[in-house]
């Protein structure tokens, strides 16, 4: 009788099974050269043949050792149903299928004393979400007549920088109009409410991070909105810094500086000033853990933007010497204003925790008025490398922090004195105009977004566990890998073009929701056009009721 | 929908003008009740001009608790009056049952104090009355200044003239500014405080209209003055911002339409004054209004506008004849007032104008 070995892995315990016919493979070898994660390879398996070589049927059983393709089982070079190997296979020979009853990470715990890592969550998701249990509500033709989408002209901007009460504007009068003198005010821009997240030139291809790039040029050159991106942690290079383009770039600095050497180096031969700096202090997926860049997605150019040695880099979970929200402000006052000479908006990024309002609040009432935006990111974020404890189990759904912040803000009379972006899961199901609609009325300023950047470029993973490499550095499209051949596969035209059109349905379909509600700007905090059927979120969220 | 109306004069008239003036509009409220602001009053209260007038509906017990309360603070009564009440059971109207309008004397200690003090004073006083009042439900306030009388009633507008005897002509109730409204009162509860015009320190403001932006407005006005309170109607946004602008942030009239509805930022920039016109936007955001309005105003100085939402989705129009200007929504209530105008002269305002009457009745129109 065979050896029985429960203990090691076996086929069984894989989230994805190969399958794989013979009968239609012609061994051409793509699916193997295509997969990154070596989780197949071609190998000989003896067969049975019953043949007849005899004009008349004469039967005879032949064993012959003929190639086939083989999934590999084992705890690192495992199939992750990214489904490359399929697309590639010109006969349908091979794809992966979900097998049900997996129980690979427990394996996986059980034999490395490891964590499961796994790249964050991608924009696939079949969950209902409270956004979902959300609609716009207020639809009155007859006292407040709703707006032709098509005809009227929509005002869609949203602010970035800090905003002073009217009674704080240094105004003089001269000949009846009111003159401001905006030298000693702090810097404000006007951007469009949608911006791109921080994701970083590490963790995405460069090729990704210049195809976001492209996109946004495009967007606010070609078609006249004035979208932002977020660099991410860890440098720019030096070749935007020194580009008018830098205006579009929100440069990013979290707990590990990555980068800013060379960001400050590069000060002097700026032609433009950056769209704003975003201090990250958290991320909606991953609160409480720093960021990671393995050492595999450090190649030579990140080496060199970062000013690293190819290493493990990793982002500490807090900054250092930043431990109030005091400090936090001086950190923003002393350096990033005046590295800029205080014409630069500074914003702060934390994940949305259940101290979310009483940062708001505190920075609400900082005497510099310095704080030039609060980013509020929620779960279901984050593109990198995660333990996937933390991805699944931590962190606050945005929706209600959110909602928090901004009625904290009411009640001290301050709203939108620091404009609040809210971001984790928009865009979820397909549809972020419709999330974002929804996060203004319940009182965003705007939202950021980035996995749906990935998704737009091609990511072929889901919410379901199907590829979810992004943390290997191995991604099968390129999207999140520094591989030279793996970023070959990605068209950067094509993603930049996705990104731009993806933006211009945005703009169309959000100005399709604010006509029904007659609003020709954002309806920040017109939380009276939501209604939800869903009586405890209507209840939490301080919404109309409606069944 | 409500119909709104304003009448400024350089000489005295009776609110049998007012009266008329929305009668012919008829067709467009549901005569559930009538309101109107007088100022700068002639008649029996010309010889009053510096004193404030306290406009109140009440019960018995409402005039008592509000006397006590005024004497308490030193204010001394020195002229009252009240509308001759003319009751028939058919009319349709639900009074109270004390109409009064009482001048007062500034309490001694307040004799030097500079105007500012008086006008905090009074402010103090009147919210003090209105919700001492409310808790016991005993009456209503409506305006406690010099030169000002409010009138607001629940009832068919036609009958309320006939209770309060207004529709006949005399000289003895006169005034040279006057705001109506005949109102339909459809998103609250039918509340005296609901009717329109409002009032606030020598601000007078009505409007015609839903504010799309009601929720907005109303969270950031109530924590900027003690006197933002109420919000009965969705149109007191109306009246709190203009006082702000104006009075508190002490900035011209024509900055009202900015705050209200702004310029696209494309046309901002390319104003001189762009860059203030991109930071009082972001700073008074929340005093946008998006639905269809159009408001008629009174300044204290006694200089009367009109303006409109963005959209300008409610009507207005403007006649002027003989040292009267009238200001409404329909032109058919100007027709009845101003018969002998040249029509072809009136003024339908467009959705970036300010019109304003000026004392001597020049009307000078804004582009915003
Ligand atoms: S599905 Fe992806 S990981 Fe699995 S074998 Fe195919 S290419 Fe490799
Ligand atoms: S395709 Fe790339 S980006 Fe998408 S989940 Fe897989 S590894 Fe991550």
């Amino acid at each position: 009788m065979a050896t029985m070995r429960v203990n090691e892995i076996s086929r069984d315990d894989l989230d994805w099974q190969i399958n794989y016919s013979s009968d239609r493979c012609t061994m051409c070898g793509s699916c193997v050269a295509a997969c990154p994660f070596e989780a197949i390879e071609a190998g000989m398996e003896k067969r049975r043949k019953v043949v007849s070589d005899y004009l008349t049927p004469e039967p005879k059983v032949e064993f012959k050792a003929v190639p086939v393709i083989k999934q590999k089982v084992d705890v690192y070079k495992f199939c992750r149903g990214c489904g490359v190997c399929e697309r590639v296979c010109p006969n349908t020979a091979i794809k992966p299928v979900r097998n049900e009853d997996a129980r690979f990470t427990i394996k996986y715990r059980g034999m490395l004393a490891d964590p499961f890592k796994r790249g964050g969550r991608a924009n696939l998701s079949t969950g209902v979400r409270t956004l979902d249990k959300i609609r716009v509500g207020r639809i009155s033709q007859m006292t407040d007549p709703s707006l032709d989408a098509s005809r009227h002209t929509f005002d869609m901007l949203a602010p970035f920088g800090r905003i002073l009460p009217a009674d704080e504007l240094p105004f003089t009068l001269e000949n009846g109009r009111l003159k401001i003198d905006s030298s000693v005010l702090p810097p404000m821009n006007w951007i469009y409410p949608v911006i791109i997240g921080d994701m970083s030139i590490g963790a995405l291809s460069w090729r990704m991070w210049e195809a976001m790039a492209i996109a946004t040029a495009y967007l606010n050159e070609e078609c006249g909105l004035p979208v932002r991106m977020c660099s991410g942690e860890g440098g720019v290079p030096i070749r935007l810094l020194k580009s008018r383009f830098l205006k579009y770039t929100i440069l990013q600095i979290a707990s590990g500086h990555f980068g800013w050497n060379r960001i400050i180096n590069s000060m002097p031969y700026m032609q433009e000033l950056p769209g704003g700096v975003l201090i990250k202090i958290g991320q909606g997926a991953k609160p409480g853990d720093g960021g990671l860049l393995q050492a595999k997605k450090v190649a030579s150019h990140i080496q060199e933007i970062r000013g690293v040695p190819k290493t493990d880099l990793l982002s500490p979970p807090n900054h250092q010497g930043l431990y109030s929200i005091e400090e936090s402000v001086q950190k923003m006052f002393l350096t990033f204003n005046s590295a800029f000479k205080f014409k630069v908006p500074v914003a702060i990024k934390v994940a949305a925790s259940a101290t979310s309002v009483s940062v708001y609040n505190n920075l609400l009432r900082d005497p510099y008025n310095i704080v030039g935006g609060f980013f509020l990111d929620g779960i279901l974020g984050g593109t990198g490398a995660a333990n996937e404890v933390s991805l699944d189990h931590t962190g606050h759904p945005i929706v209600s922090k959110l909602r928090d912040c901004y009625l904290a803000a009411t009640h001290q009379g301050k709203q939108s004195q620091i404009p609040l972006w809210g971001a984790g899961g928009l865009g979820q199901t397909g549809n972020l105009a419709a999330d974002a609609f929804k996060m203004i009325a319940l009182g965003a300023n705007g939202v950021f977004t980035g996995k749906l950047m990935l998704q737009l470029a091609g990511c072929v993973g889901n919410d379901h566990g199907k590829c979810n490499a992004c943390n290997t550095g191995l991604c099968p499209v390129g999207i999140t890998t520094q591989n030279p051949t793996l970023v070959k596969r990605l068209d950067i035209d094509r993603v930049a073009e996705n990104i731009v059109n993806y933006f211009l349905s945005v703009d169309s379909e959000l100005k399709k929701l604010l006509a029904p509600i007659g609003n020709s700007s954002l309806p920040v905090g017109r939380s009276d056009c939501l209604i939800s059927e869903d009586k405890a979120v209507a209840d939490r969220l301080q919404i109309q009721y409606a069944c | 929908m409500c119909r709104i109306g304003a009448i400024k004069s350089t000489d005295y008239f009776h609110p049998s003008k007012a009266l008329l003036l929305m009668r012919s509009q008829q067709k467009g409220h549901d005569n559930s009740g009538f309101a109107m602001v007088m100022q700068d009053l002639g008649g029996r209260f010309a010889d009053y001009k510096d004193l404030p007038i306290l406009s109140m509906a009440c019960s018995d017990r409402g005039m008592a608790i509000a006397e006590d309360i005024l004497h308490k603070e030193g204010f001394v009564r020195v002229m009252q009056w009240s509308p001759e009440i003319n009751f028939r059971d058919e009319l349709n109207i639900e009074p109270m049952p004390n109409y009064v309008f009482q001048v007062f004397q500034y309490p001694r200690s307040f004799k030097y104090a500079p105007q500012e003090e008086k006008e905090e004073l009074l402010v103090d006083m009147r919210l003090r009355l209105r919700s001492v009042l409310e808790e016991s439900d005993d009456g209503y306030v409506y305006s406690f200044w010099p030169d000002v009388l409010t009138l607001k009633e629940i009832g068919d507008p036609q009958d309320i003239g006939t209770y309060f005897g207004l529709w006949k002509e005399d000289n003895d109730f006169t005034a040279k500014v006057i705001t109506a409204q005949c109102r339909q009162n459809t998103n609250y509860d039918i509340v005296r405080y609901a009717a329109h015009p409002f009032f606030l320190q020598g601000y007078t403001a009505l409007a015609n209209g839903e504010n799309t932006f009601y929720e907005k407005n109303k969270n950031f006005q109530k924590g900027l003055y003690k006197g933002y309170l109420g919000f009965e109607s969705d149109s007191q946004c109306f009246l709190y911002t203009l006082h702000y602008i104006h009075k508190i942030l002490k900035w011209p009239l024509e900055y009202y339409k900015h705050a209200i509805t702004p310029l696209p930022f494309e046309d901002m920039s390319k104003r001189e004054d762009g860059e203030a016109l991109r930071y009082i936007r972001s700073s008074l955001s929340n005093l946008e209004i998006n639905g269809p309005n159009t408001i008629i105003g009174v300044l204290p100085d006694g200089t009367l506008f009109n303006t409109c939402d963005a959209k300008k989705l409610r009507p207005t129009v403007i006649g002027k004849h003989n040292g009267t200007v009238v200001m409404t929504s329909e032109v058919s209530g100007i027709n009845e007032v101003l018969p002998g105008r040249n029509w072809e002269e009136d003024i339908y305002t467009n959705e970036r104008e300010t019109v304003v009457i000026t004392n001597n009745l020049e009307v000078q129109r804004w582009q915003q």
